[in-house]
């Protein structure tokens, strides 16, 4: 039973990752119409960009936590302005090429800078030891991961539910045409949304840099399985992406724990059956709806 | 009248061919090179995931051991004009193929160094074989090379699974660790490590109380971890066969989950000097693995190395210093036989035995053509013991050639 419980938890902080990945690329293609291929590349960025500050500036974990998810913003909202922006009007093709290719170009300037061995980043002092939880013990660190995750996730939703902006972006997402029609300038909430969906992937990877490989292709293999997950919970679905992400990361845990012995392949491939089942069931996701004819 | 130009076109390409590849294999006259000159290639990955512990610093120790071979010979060399042409396979057995035998034929190579990733590495052989030139395998570590694939043209040096999970398998065994639990990664390298494992810790009278395969790549290795200290019997040690960016993931993961507190040791297939220095000495500490050479295990060792890292900035893995003594005797072998006639100089290498900087005790097989020598047991030290930056292990036992790797391969046919 314990093990149970405790694979279970840990299915949770592997869904943390997948969660506030999700919920950037679901608020971005809501209200951009954008699917983001870059996502892993940020999150890469977000882990580099902490591994720098600590051993070229001095700033530890903590404020890298506060200053790489700003920074990383900002850039994003460079990046929509300068780019993104002109996708509107174009063929989904053009997405796919354009935010593939920032991908490339991210991923090959920290290799030119930083080379393809993975930098070393400690777990941050004061949450190196383990939490006792009666049942079981976890490390400190992959508490406060899933912590963090939990409370940006609430955050999100009471911004979402509690304030003008929310209300902007929610009405933005469900009927694009008709919240203009009320005469609401969704376009200066464009390029501060696309930023906040950058920022959160930079958290993402400021948390992994201490317990995950930091090197420039961190991203590219995480990111398949978040695609997968937004494809589960549906498309622009918000709640989807958080609720799909977290599952995901039971599904797995309980996969590996249980089934690698007896079955590897499928356990390795569990992820995919289920967002093949999914497209088949709800072509729209468990979350998702019909994208309404406009 | 179309099909009588192509037939000229092809003719006249035949005869070009004929023309620019200096004609067959020339009569050992005086005429002693076939082109006047010899030219090393080598084939490894330039930007990828192995281009550190080999990619472009292999090139270089190539360079320093055409140097050092002129200078050795000085006027009695057979030739001056002695060139390195590179190219990147990316770890894709395909373009390693293609690769291969562009610089065989076009580049004019005279034998080729390195080839990372065991699939690639067996397409080349095929591509030696063919092409009747010289193979010097450094980085793949199939043990395939010397058996079924194995053939007069290719050799292999450094390493392979075999002496890899003997070397740490057995001999961690044999010190106190029966119970093992192994984590591989599930693709050929990873599946080929664990059998090879398995056999030598039960060999020498140990336990595999469990075995995971995981997914390749992966950055999540937890379930398996929590996994390992509930095992009954609980395991001594956990054998990882992962590589590259998923050993730096396990390894940061092991600490996390204080596994060494708990009893479980680690113990690690195959690891480079550049693993060790991207997950910092304290993060493995007390890990063994088994290293085919060490920079600092002796004052030769560290000259070469002193020199390497004048070079490049670094100091050099195994495979740096593999990929210098290979193109070495290789260009002895040339010296010797007063030809680079690919059938007179593997003449002159098979039976050889060789003492150089990285081989110890080496010696040529005759019968499979796999280059033994001393290998290592290795194990990390706590950050406190490193005095300076790179030295990262202390040798625990010097693994003799003999028993180091397998004994030839019944399946090997030449």
């Amino acid at each position: 039973m314990s093990g149970f419980l405790q694979h279970t938890f840990n299915g949770l902080v592997g869904g943390a990752f997948y969660a506030l990945l999700a919920l950037g690329l679901a608020v971005i293609f809501g209200m951009l119409r954008v699917v983001n291929f870059a996502h892993g590349a940020f999150y890469m960025l977000g882990a580099f960009g902490a591994y720098v500050l600590l051993t070229e500036v001095g700033v530890p974990f903590w404020g890298a936590l506060v200053i790489v998810p700003v920074v990383l913003g900002l850039f994003g909202m460079a990046l929509e302005r300068a780019f993104i922006h002109r996708l509107t009007r174009l063929d989904p093709l053009y997405n796919f090429l354009l935010t593939f290719g920032l991908t490339l170009i991210l991923q090959d300037l920290v290799k030119s800078r930083y080379g393809v061995q993975s930098s070393p980043y400690a777990t941050p002092a004061g949450l190196q030891g383990s939490v006792d939880f009666g049942l079981f013990t976890f490390p400190t660190y992959r508490v406060f991961v899933l912590g963090f995750a939990i409370l940006a996730c609430l955050g999100v939703w009471w911004l979402l539910t509690h304030t003008r902006i929310g209300m902007v972006v929610r009405a933005a997402t469900e009927r694009p045409e008709l919240t203009r029609a009320f005469g609401i300038n969704v376009g200066r909430w464009v390029t501060p949304v696309f930023g906040f969906g950058i920022a959160l992937a930079g958290a993402a990877g400021v948390l992994a840099a201490p317990m995950r490989a930091v090197n420039p292709l961190m991203g590219t293999d995480l990111i398949i399985v978040v695609f997968a997950v937004v494809v589960i919970g549906g498309l622009g679905s918000i709640f989807g992406s958080v609720a799909a992400g977290f599952g995901i990361g039971l599904l797995q845990a309980w996969g590996e724990a249980y089934l690698s012995e007896t079955a590897p392949i499928l356990a390795q491939t569990l992820v995919f059956i289920v967002m093949a089942v999914v497209l088949l069931w709800r072509p729209a996701g468990l979350f998702g709806r019909e994208e309404s004819p406009a | 009248m179309r099909r009588t130009t192509g037939l000229a076109a092809v003719s006249a390409v035949t005869m070009l061919i004929a023309g620019c590849g200096g004609g067959g294999p020339q009569s050992s006259g005086d005429s002693k090179l076939t082109d006047d000159k010899i030219v090393l290639g080598v084939l490894n990955d330039q930007s990828g995931v192995y281009s550190e512990l080999s990619g472009k610093n292999s090139v270089k120790a190539v360079e320093m051991a055409i140097a050092d071979f002129k200078a050795k010979h000085g006027d009695q060399v057979i030739t001056d004009n002695i060139s390195v042409e590179f190219a990147d396979h990316q770890n894709k057995p395909d373009i390693a193929n293609n690769r291969a035998a562009e610089l065989y034929d076009r580049k004019g190579a005279d034998a080729i160094f390195d080839v990372p990733t065991s699939s690639a590495a067996l397409k080349v052989a095929d591509v030696a074989k063919a092409k009747k030139k010289p193979y010097f395998n450094i980085t793949g570590a199939t043990t395939e090379l010397t058996g079924k694939a194995c053939n007069k043209y290719t050799f292999h040096y450094a390493y392979d699974t075999y002496m890899l999970a003997n070397g740490t398998g057995r001999t961690v065994t044999e010190q106190g660790a029966k119970n093992w639990y192994i984590v591989y990664p599930d693709y050929a390298f990873g599946q080929d490590m664990e059998k090879s494992f398995s056999a030598a810790v039960q060999a020498a009278g140990g336990t595999i109380v469990g075995k995971d395969p995981t997914p390749f790549p992966n950055d999540n290795f937890s379930t398996f971890l929590l996994k390992a200290p509930t095992l009954n019997p609980k395991p001594d040690v956990l054998g990882t066969m992962q590589a590259g960016a998923d050993l730096v993931n396990l390894v940061k993961q092991y600490n996390e989950f204080k596994l060494r507190e708990k009893g479980v040791s680690l113990s690690v297939g195959l690891m480079f000097l550049t693993d060790i220095h991207s997950l910092t000495p304290d993060a493995l500490a007390g890990t063994t693995y088994t290293d085919a050479w060490y920079w600092n295990f002796d004052q030769k060792n560290r000259e070469f190395a002193d020199r390497f890292q004048q070079e490049t900035g670094a100091r050099p893995t195994f495979a740096h210093a593999a990929n210098y003594s290979a193109a070495f005797q290789y260009l002895e072998a040339v010296q010797a036989a007063g030809t680079d006639d690919a059938d007179k100089v593997v003449e002159q290498l098979e039976g050889k035995t060789i003492e150089d900087v990285f081989l110890r005790n080496g010696k040529i097989r005759a019968e499979d053509h796999r280059v033994i020598h001393d290998a290592y047991l290795a194990e990390v030290k706590p950050a406190a013991e490193v005095t300076e930056p790179w030295d990262y292990v202390k040798i625990l036992k010097t693994i003799p050639a003999e028993q180091a790797f397998a004994s030839p391969s019944a399946d090997c046919k030449m």
